[in-house]
């Protein structure tokens, strides 16, 4: 997934929270990455028409940049659904943030035809939890010993 | 949440591998159940690529998992993946030869672009690990290489038909 497309993700969740526009503050803390440098790619995301920025109020999403965002969150589903249920990966959350910069949308399609993902992805993943509200009710029902 | 594409692990290195050999896992279950299905009047072209998309990723999951034995983890069984494949195939098995050709396409094209991120964004770390850097991006290279000549065998039988 390109860093546009983290980006695109990163604001969305924050929209979807905050049911509002995101400030630019919260978007560069959901990435870990400085104010200036969440600044500069907002910029370029409101040049390429994904992205509005309104001073004072925050960073909002256009039709074209949600669509991208909702498949950059489909991806990102995939990849935890692929760490938890074929590797078994308990930490999951945190795998999957680290190797998604990794993972191409292609890939994440191919990894698709052997997981089981609800039709109702992206709409199912939780940003309270970081995950998909599925996987985190297994998770709940089997904790980890 | 990172932002960039660098492995700066051991661990994070020997997942991107684990992830390579179940793609070449999913590659060789979904020829061979492609082949399976079009036993009786599949064409010599399209069984010989059938066999071969098959023997090469099973020749690229043994070099990627001499790596991860290296790297102290382990592998994912065949046997897993060709169940998991098998259990998705009904929703996700192409209609026609054009579909089964158009599906390897999206293989061989899906594992390039995978290794090609990967050389990339080993390269593009100064993270030292426990395997030597340069025997795991030779080995890379070569089946990126041979990823990228089986685009053009798929694509060349495409234009052909």
């Amino acid at each position: 997934m390109n860093t546009a497309d983290q980006y695109l993700k990163a604001i969305y969740l924050v929209q979807e929270t905050e049911d509002g526009p995101a400030s630019t503050g919260a978007v560069a803390d959901a990435l870990d990455v400085s104010p200036a440098s969440a600044n500069e790619m907002i910029g370029k995301l409101e040049e390429r028409d994904l992205a509005e920025h309104e001073k004072y109020k925050g960073v909002s999403l256009t039709d074209e940049g949600i669509v991208r965002a909702r498949e950059a969150l489909s991806n990102y589903c995939i990849i935890e659904r692929f760490l938890a249920n074929v590797l078994e990966v308990e930490e999951f959350r945190a795998e999957a943030r680290s190797l998604e910069a990794v993972i191409d949308d292609t890939v994440a399609e191919r990894l698709d035809t052997i997981i089981d993902r609800s039709s109702e992805c992206p709409d199912c993943f939780d940003a309270e939890t970081d995950a998909c509200k599925y996987l985190a009710e297994v998770e709940s029902e089997n904790p980890a010993d | 949440m990172s932002v960039g594409q660098r492995v700066t692990s051991d661990h994070q290195l020997a997942r991107l591998l684990q992830i390579g050999v179940v793609l070449e896992e999913v590659v060789e279950a979904r020829s061979t159940q492609h082949h399976r299905e079009m036993d009786n009047d599949v064409d010599a072209e399209l069984g010989a690529l059938l066999r071969h998309a098959a023997e090469e990723s099973a020749d690229h999951r043994d070099r990627l998992e001499d790596l991860i034995g290296e790297l102290d983890a382990e592998s994912v069984s065949y046997e897993e993946i060709e169940a998991l494949v098998e259990a998705q195939y009904g929703n996700t098995k192409p209609e026609d030869f054009d579909g089964v050709l158009y599906d390897q396409l999206c293989n061989e094209e899906t594992a390039y672009k995978f290794y090609d991120d990967l050389i990339e964004a080993i390269e593009g770390s100064d993270s030292t690990f426990s395997v030597d850097r340069d025997r795991v991006l030779d080995t890379l290279r070569g089946i990126r290489a041979e990823e990228e000549e089986g685009v053009e065998e798929v694509t060349a039988i495409m234009e052909r038909r």
